[in-house]
């Protein structure tokens, strides 16, 4: 039996009021130093976050199950040639690689409404969300038509370029979110109505936090269909569109 | 008016004083975001070259932001002191650094030429020296504040306490700051950053922070990091011991930030009037950050560094209680890794601290920055060898609401305990009444009933 005070740490008697927060709070001590087990469980949360960062976007599973639905899908990429410079030059993020806008162009076909799968700063939160949102999703938009893209480091206005050069009316953008230590992998969801280039924050709808002990599934897909139904029958998106998210999840 | 320089027969030449600032900055993504960097190594040494040889009085006839389009220039020009720069005026940049790291300068001599000197004059200093440079002028400059406890004083190092909770649950923000309190934190302020910055939550918080410190007769101040307007609508209504605000180097930076310098001067005559100061009256705390004017688009082809300088020309107008840069909070496309992180805290210590500014540091950084603890263990230890005045204290350094690391309370007794640095003096009077210290700053054992735990 291991004796208590053979070891050099000291607890601190306030672990009761871990329950109000998700804070690393008494953590206790070995001089001024934080125990080992706690400074080991900050490196493995970090070195997850670092991990999510570098991970890629799955796009042949995305590819394969998406047309298994029926729905076209194209496959395309930004400006940014490597994750280095991807995480430099936020501009080059925002840009269609030539080669990709050529691509989207040669399309004739239009349509209501755009997904487009992006990497962002971590991809698994986007191989992992992206199809079980949309089953849930794609149900409750009767009436809509759909084209999917899948783009790799993509930031958020890669959409409006996406957009743009597929004239579609309206973009809802999946995309891996900056890494938190309590949450790796974390999507979010964004909205643009009739998306060009050069728009601004204040055009976007955004829905963060879609994760394992955030947004669930369901909740995520009430709140992007209500956008959507918004965005067409107000024609616009961004701040002009009140959500009231207390209502929505409650419903 | 242009700038060049021969070196081993090349020709470098520079359009202006801000493609010179630009091309001298120690290399950082941000600038080569912006098109301003330099384009090679070679250039960057040349470009510092240009700058020693370039008279201080240069910068009080040339300005890199029109004085017609920018109210920060206005400022910056309208109220440099004439009187104590002519003990500097024959001065190039060079010189300036030589004679700053003289042993002839010391803490009165630095507070003297404080407002003489213009902070473009001090982020060009600033691109001529080592980071050793930095840190000996730094180290030289003492910047006392008070409002209920004095920080700032030599040999002393405060901590900001940063309770965040991810939906602001004041039950959650509570256990955070007894967290904090009972590891010895919380001397430069306790400060929640919000997450809805609504009247009523930002009210709620405060009184809650209010309760916890007169109950417990705690000698530091409180604040909620919201909108200056929110604050202005709390005047009256809530217990606003600070007022804080993000400021940036221009007007159009500001403006991004929905506020202005008529803006800041309401809000601190506002404050003064309520005149909850016990020691004195400096009651404003702002945050800066380098970037923060690029981000915005709102940067004049001036680089991230200066930019940031010109920050603190803002802030040294409403006589702060504290001020301190979000170093690595911005991301990596404006720093990337721990040695820009690094150089970047450093400089804006030492050209706040040389502006006269009562300068802290949020020594900090995102996950998609190549940066690790081991980077903000040695950006730590350099800002206490450097004698910065706060840093952040946050539960484990994980700062679950911003989703950023920065430095723990643990951080904080490490860094007093091997540079020798105390907490603010009443503050740590109190922290032994209270048996968290004893009188060599080491932490004493916690009893579940020690009242802080019981009374909650």
């Amino acid at each position: 039996m291991k004796k208590e005070h053979s070891k050099p740490t000291i607890r601190d008697p306030w672990e009761n009021l871990k329950e109000f927060t998700n804070a690393r709070i008494a953590l206790g001590s070995t001089g001024n130093a934080i125990p080992l087990n706690e400074v080991l469980q900050f490196k493995f949360a970090h070195a997850h976050s670092k991990d999510a960062i570098t991970t890629e976007l799955d796009v042949p599973m995305l590819k394969t199950e998406i047309e298994s639905w029926g729905f076209p899908i194209w496959e395309v990429k930004s400006q940014a040639s490597d994750r280095s410079e991807y995480l430099k030059r936020p501009d080059l993020g925002r840009k269609l690689d030539p080669e990709s806008e050529v691509l989207l162009k040669k399309n004739t076909e239009t349509f209501d409404i755009i997904f487009v799968l992006a990497d962002g700063l971590s991809a698994g939160a986007v191989n992992q969300n992206a199809l079980p949102l949309l089953q849930l999703l794609l149900p409750q938009l009767q009436g809509y038509s759909f084209g999917f893209v899948t783009a790799t480091m993509a930031r958020v206005a890669l959409g409006d370029a996406i957009g743009s050069a597929l004239n579609t009316k309206f973009v809802a953008l999946f995309i891996g979110e900056r890494p938190g230590l309590s949450s790796p992998e974390s999507m979010g969801i964004y909205t643009t109505y009739a998306p060009k280039m050069g728009l601004t924050d204040e055009r976007r709808n955004c829905i963060s936090n879609i994760h394992e002990n955030g947004l669930d599934h369901q909740q995520a897909a009430s709140l992007v269909g209500y956008l959507v139904r918004q965005s067409f029958a107000k024609q616009i998106s961004g701040v002009d569109i009140k959500i009231n998210l207390k209502e929505l999840l409650e419903d | 008016m242009s700038y060049s320089d021969t070196i081993q027969q090349h020709v470098y030449s520079f359009p202006d004083l801000k493609s010179v600032l630009a091309k001298a900055s120690p290399f950082r993504t941000g600038d080569a975001l912006a098109g301003l960097a330099a384009e090679s190594n070679m250039e960057r040494v040349a470009a510092q070259f240009v700058l020693s040889e370039i008279a201080l009085k240069d910068f009080l006839n040339v300005t890199i932001i029109p004085y017609e389009k920018d109210e920060v220039t206005r400022l910056i020009m309208d109220t440099h002191d004439a009187v104590a720069f002519q003990e500097i005026s024959e001065f190039t940049v060079g010189d300036l650094r030589n004679w700053l790291l003289s042993h002839e300068v010391d803490s009165q001599k630095l507070a003297q030429i404080a407002k003489a000197l213009t902070p473009e004059m001090v982020a060009a200093v600033s691109k001529l020296m080592r980071n050793q440079d930095l840190i000996s002028v730094a180290q030289k400059c003492e910047v006392v504040t008070q409002f209920r406890n004095t920080i700032g004083k030599k040999g002393h190092l405060s901590v900001r306490l940063q309770p965040n909770h991810p939906t602001d649950d004041l039950h959650g923000i509570a256990a955070s700051i007894v967290d904090g309190l009972l590891y010895g934190s919380g001397d430069a302020v306790i400060g929640i950053n919000p997450v809805t910055d609504s009247v009523d939550i930002v009210g709620d918080q405060l009184k809650m922070m209010d309760e916890i410190r007169q109950r417990f007769d705690i000698p530091t101040q409180i604040c909620v990091l919201c909108h200056l307007t929110t604050s202005l609508e709390l005047l009256n209504k809530a217990p606003i011991d600070l007022v804080f605000q993000s400021i940036g180097g221009t007007e159009k930076t500001n403006a991004s930030f929905g506020i202005n310098l008529s803006m800041l001067q309401e809000a601190y005559d506002g404050a003064l009037q309520l005149n909850r100061g016990t020691l004195g009256n400096n009651l404003m705390y702002f945050e800066t950050g380098q970037g923060s004017s690029l981000s915005a688009n709102a940067h004049w082809g001036v680089d991230q560094q200066t930019c940031e300088a010109r920050a603190y020309a803002v802030a040294r107008q409403f006589n702060p209680l504290l001020v301190n840069s979000v170093v690595g909070f911005i991301g990596p496309e404006y720093l990337y890794d721990g040695k820009q992180i690094t150089r970047a805290g450093l400089e804006d210590h030492f050209c706040g601290k040389l502006m006269g500014l009562p300068m802290g540091m949020d020594v900090c950084y995102t996950n998609h920055a190549e940066a690790d603890q081991d980077d903000m263990d040695n950006l730590l230890t350099l800002l206490g060898v450097a004698g910065c005045n706060f840093i952040m204290g946050v539960p484990g350094s994980d700062d679950v609401m911003l989703n950023y690391q920065s430095t723990s309370f643990h951080d904080a007794l490490y860094v007093r305990k091997v540079l020798n640095k105390k907490s603010a003096p009443e503050f740590e009077k109190w922290l032994l009444n209270m048996g968290i210290l004893d009188d060599v700053g080491n932490r004493l054992p916690i009893e579940p009933s020690h009242r802080l735990l019981k009374n909650l």
